[in-house]
């Protein structure tokens, strides 16, 4: 276990200095001058000169990233164009409303993708089943944004139950429908998943054991086959997270909702690419340290995975 | 050259197998009802594309003043934007840069994917380590983020979209490409190849190529239901095609402020992603199944 564990953290190691290479490459190279784009029209030679230098961009390239990587470790992710102040502050003021609504946005997950799944595996081929079929297919295809837009016209302008847009007070009625509608195309995942998975275990023999004990329908479901039925699940549901925060700029630009995902969308309109690439650098290192402490719990969790890997060496 | 037209003929398992491979898969497809309503709808979206100037009643950028903002009716079947533009002929003329992404971003994806996916899998070695720790740090872009990072610096565009949905998807065809070399790269009919004097160019691209499409055609088919949605995703952020130009993804954020007003400038913009993706996807669906019965 203990070597799983190290050989995983090291081979974080590359995908870390890869993705960070590529932002760099994004932010720093490919522009013409970043100079020129801060500064603007109008500005002298000698001006652009001095940004320049300041900014370290007339140094060679592997200067220039050593010197971002150095400015990273230590939470810096440069200054924005737009507001000459640096990015993690204006990141970090929006951090938690983005943390709130992601939350809220797992638990409809959880609570809803395994309910439907469940029901769908232990009523298969029934109407439930069928409805909970549909709604998958339908919810991976529809756009998260159109379909906060739709809930936002039905509950909020049609039927007045919920506030459109924003976060108010902070008050639950606010979240519902920007966390609904995160979570639609994760909540489907998590439906399929949890049927599927259900279906392989409930075929197994210690099931019709179980039942042949005389355990109710309840309990062999409830103590025997879900146990098992959920290690692929839960791996999924935190690996969903990737889409979630891809998700958050969509959802949180219909619903004005006041977090990261939002102020990138304004940093692009303002064409303001240290907060874009910031912001993003953030969101997707996230997302390779939950899949770090994902594969890890899930390996704890099933020894098979550990020896797996070891011999299939993929 | 006489040796590798015998192998050719020598191989006829490849040609047996790829010609009988496809016509069990398109009889079984042919049987499963939602596959062919998937394929209906993605002919029908392909002819709509083609033949948009015919099918398009109006200019779908002509503004007509008078008629701003007009609910659905007779004159105008899906109503009018505020600018006076009619939003039936604006959705079909849109389908053309959907499907347009849709293609060109998954073949260049498909593209880049089969050569790395190639050098990894045939050669193995060092190429293959670097070439899936590459696919690794792909894989770590959230799509929908990886794609914005890419068109915030390289600013809006169809041919900017083309290329940052074609780099961020190529890793999973290498993957997919890398794996089917393996499980056929020791087969008899490959050695056979080998031992008549084929060159590794031959091999691959006349005996593995062949053997190993079925899953990129079908996991190619499902990707083009994302880059649309991608796509729209873009658009609807503004990094996407610009106005004028008609983009379902465009129509919907322009709709976004007048939700209250003019809530049929949003509806059927949205329609028709959700219509077209789910085409691609019970399309993909059933080519899965078609190829692979035993995944069923």
């Amino acid at each position: 276990m203990f070597f799983y564990i190290i050989k995983r953290i090291l081979q974080v190691i590359p995908v870390i200095i890869g993705v960070t290479l590529i932002l760099f490459l994004l932010m720093y190279v490919i522009p013409e001058d970043p100079a020129r784009l801060i500064l603007q029209k109008g500005a002298t030679e000698e001006a652009l000169q001095n940004l320049r230098v300041k900014m370290g961009i007339d140094k060679p390239l592997y200067v220039q990233y050593w010197r971002y990587m150095t400015q990273l470790a230590k939470g810096d992710l440069g200054t924005s164009y737009r507001y000459r102040r640096p990015v993690d502050s204006i990141l970090a003021d929006h951090y938690p409303n983005s943390i709130k609504l992601a939350i809220a946005a797992i638990l409809i997950e959880i609570i809803i993708g395994l309910v439907a799944g469940i029901i769908s595996a232990v009523k298969k081929y029934s109407f439930w089943d069928i409805l909970v079929t549909v709604s998958t297919t339908l919810a991976v295809c529809i756009p998260v944004f159109w379909l906060g837009m739709m809930m936002q016209v039905v509950f909020g302008l049609k039927l007045g139950w919920l506030p459109m847009s924003g976060m108010g007070d902070g008050s639950l009625r606010y979240y519902i429908l920007p966390a609904v509608t995160l979570a639609s195309v994760s909540t489907a995942f998590v439906a399929r998943m949890t049927r599927s998975s259900m279906l392989e275990v409930m075929s197994n023999d210690y099931i019709t054991t179980a039942y042949a004990k005389g355990l109710s329908q309840f309990k062999v479901i409830g103590k025997h086959a879900l146990k098992n039925a959920l290690i692929p699940v839960v791996t999924l549901i935190g690996l969903d997270l990737g889409a979630l925060m891809g998700g958050a700029i969509l959802t949180e630009t219909v619903f004005s909702w006041p977090g990261v995902g939002r102020t990138i969308y304004l940093a692009i309109l303002q064409r303001d690419a240290p907060v874009v690439i910031g912001g993003t650098l953030v969101l997707v290192l996230i997302f390779v340290f939950i899949n770090l402490i994902v594969d890890v719990t899930y390996a704890w969790l099933d020894p098979r995975i550990r020896y797996e890997k070891k011999e299939v060496n993929v | 050259m006489e040796n590798i037209s015998e192998i050719d003929e020598l191989t006829t398992e490849k040609k047996y197998s790829r010609s009988s491979l496809y016509k069990d898969a398109w009889r079984r497809l042919r049987r499963n009802k939602l596959a062919m309503l998937g394929l209906a709808i993605v002919i029908i979206l392909i002819l709509i594309a083609i033949f948009a100037p015919l099918i398009a009643p109006y200019d779908p950028i002509e503004r007509i003043k008078k008629d701003s903002s007009l609910s659905p009716g007779k004159a105008y079947f899906f109503g009018t934007d505020l600018l006076g533009r009619d939003i039936f002929s604006r959705v079909i003329y849109g389908s053309r840069i959907s499907i347009e992404v849709g293609i060109v971003a998954v073949g260049i994806s498909v593209v880049i994917g089969l050569f790395f996916g190639a050098l990894s899998g045939y050669f193995g070695g060092i190429s293959d380590i670097a070439i899936m720790r590459m696919a690794d740090i792909f894989f770590a872009f959230p799509y929908i983020l990886g794609a914005i990072a890419i068109m915030t610096v390289l600013g809006p565009g169809i041919v900017n979209i083309f290329i940052a949905i074609g780099i961020l998807g190529w890793a999973s065809f290498a993957r997919i490409f890398r794996g089917s070399i393996l499980s056929i790269k020791n087969k008899e009919y490959i050695e056979a190849a080998r031992a008549l004097g084929a060159n590794n160019y031959r091999i691959i691209t006349k005996h593995i190529f062949p053997n190993s499409m079925a899953p990129i055609i079908v996991y190619a088919t499902m990707n083009v239901g994302v880059a649309i949605i991608v796509e729209a995703a873009l658009s609807f952020l503004g990094l996407g095609v610009q106005p004028p130009t008609p983009s379902w993804g465009k129509m919907l954020a322009e709709s976004l402020d007048y939700i209250d007003i003019a809530p049929w400038m949003m509806l059927f913009p949205g329609l028709a992603i959700v219509i077209t993706v789910l085409g691609f996807v019970l399309l993909g669906d059933g080519l899965r199944d078609a190829f692979d019965p035993k995944l069923k």
